[in-house]
């Protein structure tokens, strides 16, 4: 098992490997029909007890990586090993035993939870499809599993809408822990909570998987939510990897300009301390007309950026510890160097070259 | 400075359930200066976005504002306002700004008439001129090529672009004070920045007063002059923003910073709040903070704590602040 934070080589619980998902649009009396590629050459691997934060923000097809992975919606191409098997050619008895083993807690458990069930029948009914104890031993699982998440056990008996927005959250870890999972996507598991239960949250997930070894894949808008339990942290932008790095290496020297734009974004609780802020102008290309170079250009400030920029797709390649899909990763994006976390001159404005 | 906009003991109150009375803003005191923001922070069911409604008189029934609270807009208070003196204020000195521009926008009239519409109404302008200035106010929140996009639908927007236009309407009615009710909260973090800039960009431009409503102390930090936090209906505490950040008076503030992850320094293992929220209907007695307090004393669950002056415009609501209280 894997302490957390701590980094080993352990071999693969997860391979991915290019992952590919493509969306039709459109068609009859619903416009011009276009294809959306909602992820696009996706690559990681996970190892056991390690997390993996997967940042992005909303359309980057960052969910869609978990539910492929899942299969709970089919790849378009790519593969992913599970524990050494191909999870996409698996049918029938196969498919629901290497489920139970990957499991997944969404962001709002108010719409994952079926509302007329119970809190008791809905963590204990994993425990019934897989068979995993006889029925008499169930109850007593669940009063466990209740205690493991926080929850007292007299929970059992209350429907959705009689829980906190945290205590539907913890119902729904309790509901995924039940099956025993190796590995656990946590989409947005926190994004719809108040601050002060968000930390409850996020510090019983890294109890979890400091008592358990559960490997996570967590997938959130925010970086400072990420960076608390992420090992590593890969960026996706427009259904890409654009950058993945050690979780430290990625705050602190972030590589690709995407990457530096998002962690000036996130707000710093601490006015003496404002960073460079970055602000990004123009929008993302449109989903349907992904653009024939990088997909970032159109909102790119690095000072080298090109016409080559505009032609050629910069592929994920090894710059220092992070794997980059930029063609300039290896120079400054703004000069001097002034992408960093130290405290810095109030909110000097970056020229932007299409502002 | 003198204040603009000063919001006295406003209490709303609603029926509850049993025939009692839950009173989710209860004894909410503001002021608002020319050229300033305040930001108005709390956690969902503070009662932060029903004091913004309050200040135009958009209470949802059967909320009432007790009869005893003031709202005085550069002396007139807004409470003894009826018929057209009401609507001037409404959209007009006082604009709202919504963080959901897709419900808030109508999806089926484009996005300029929206804004003309708000024009023609607060305003003498009519025909071309309305629509001149439609398509300036439009340019003025940074709207690519305004005059193309005023034709746009809602749907044929961006967020952050939709987020835009809601602005452009808000500011129809040349308003002195801008309520910007969670404004960023639906929008990505690249984008949220953008807009946060743009607000601060209208408010130095316009002399406006900014009241940012947010659940984000993060958000806040690098945008607002002043900050006030919420609490189960009340204002806890309500400090410059330096020194709020520097040196924070309340508990509940402490045990906010506590629990937000950062990306400076290492990674600490967060400091939760214990428990949840109490609802308007439950408040807690006393200090309505107390049960989750971490500072917390045998009188807080007794006696209703003071509010504690300590500075010109800061207060704090806690017994500890109070000498001898211990």
């Amino acid at each position: 098992m894997l302490a957390p934070r701590q980094r080993r080589q352990v071999t693969a619980l997860l391979e991915v490997r290019d992952l590919e998902k493509r969306f039709s649009t459109g068609g009859l009396l619903r416009g011009a029909r276009a294809t959306v590629h909602a992820v696009n050459g996706v690559s990681f691997d996970l190892a056991p007890g390690e997390t993996l934060g997967l940042v992005g923000e909303s359309g980057s097809g960052k969910s869609t990586v978990g539910r492929v992975i899942l299969r709970l919606t089919d790849a378009s191409a790519g593969s992913v090993r599970f524990e050494g098997v191909d999870v996409f050619g698996l049918s029938g008895g196969e498919l629901r035993a290497v489920r139970r083993r990957m499991q997944i807690v969404f962001q709002d458990p108010y719409s994952s939870l079926d509302p007329r069930m119970r809190a008791g029948p809905a963590v204990a009914e994993g425990l019934e499809i897989h068979r995993l104890l006889p029925p008499g031993a169930i109850a007593g699982r669940v009063a466990e599993l209740f205690q493991e998440v926080g929850l007292d056990p007299s929970f059992s008996t209350k429907f959705p809408h009689e829980c906190s927005g945290g205590q539907r959250q913890r119902i729904g870890i309790a509901r995924a822990l039940a099956v025993d999972p190796a590995f656990l996507i946590c989409d947005e598991p926190v994004s719809a909570l108040d601050v002060s239960v968000q930390a409850q949250v996020l510090n019983l997930l890294a109890d979890l998987q400091r008592r358990r070894g559960i490997a996570f894949l967590f997938i959130a808008h925010d970086l400072a939510v990420v960076r608390q339990l992420a090992h590593r942290i890969a960026v996706m932008y427009f259904g890409r990897i654009v950058e993945l790095a050690p979780a430290e290496s990625l705050i602190r020297s972030a590589r690709h300009p995407y990457t530096q734009a998002l962690l000036s974004a996130v707000p710093e609780p601490d006015p003496s301390r404002q960073r460079t802020r970055i602000v990004l102008r123009g929008d993302p290309p449109r989903p349907t007309e992904p653009p024939p170079g990088c997909p970032f250009a159109s909102r790119c400030f690095h000072q080298m950026k090109n016409e080559r920029c505009l032609t050629e797709l910069p592929p994920l390649r090894v710059v220092g510890e992070s794997q980059v899909a930029c063609h300039y990763a290896e120079y400054d994006s703004v000069k001097p160097a002034a992408i960093s976390l130290l405290p810095s001159v109030p909110n000097p404005r970056l020229p932007t070259p299409n502002s | 400075m003198s204040d603009l906009l000063e919001v006295q003991d406003l209490r709303i109150r609603f029926p509850a359930r049993g025939g009692g009375v839950s009173v989710p803003v209860d004894g909410v005191s503001l002021r608002l200066a020319r050229g300033e923001t305040l930001a108005l922070v709390g956690e969902s069911g503070s009662g932060k976005s029903l004091t913004a409604l309050a200040l135009l008189r958009l209470v949802p029934p059967p909320g009432v504002i007790d009869p005893a609270s003031r709202i005085v807009l550069e002396g007139v208070n807004l409470l003894e306002l009826q018929g057209e003196a009401l609507r001037a204020v409404r959209g007009g000195r006082i604009g709202l700004v919504f963080q959901d521009a897709m419900t808030s926008l109508n999806p089926v009239i484009s996005i300029g008439e929206q804004v003309r519409e708000t024009v023609a109404a607060h305003r003498t302008l009519h025909g071309k001129e309305a629509r001149e200035r439609a398509v300036a106010l439009l340019d003025e929140v940074g709207m690519p090529g305004a005059s193309t996009r005023y034709r746009s639908y809602p749907h044929e927007l961006s967020g952050g672009l939709r987020q835009r236009a809601l602005i452009a309407i808000a500011l129809a009615g040349e308003p002195d004070v801008l309520i910007a009710d969670e404004p960023t909260t639906a929008l990505d973090v690249t984008v949220q920045a953008q807009i946060l800039e743009l607000l601060d960009q209208l408010r130095t431009s316009r002399g406006m007063a900014v009241l940012l409503i947010s659940h984000d102390l993060g958000l806040v930090a690098g945008r607002a002059d002043r900050v006030a936090v919420m609490y189960a209906g009340q204002i806890v505490e309500e400090a410059s923003t330096s020194r709020l950040f520097r040196s924070p008076s309340h508990p509940y503030t402490r045990a906010l910073f506590g629990s937000i992850p950062r990306l400076d320094g290492a990674v600490d293992r967060l400091v939760p709040i214990p428990g949840a929220v109490p609802l308007p209907d439950a408040w807690p007695p006393a200090c309505r903070f107390h049960p989750r307090c971490p500072e917390v004393l045998a009188r807080c669950s007794v006696d209703t704590p003071p509010v504690v002056p300590l500075a010109p415009g800061e207060m704090s609501r806690c017994w500890l602040l109070v000498k001898g209280a211990k």
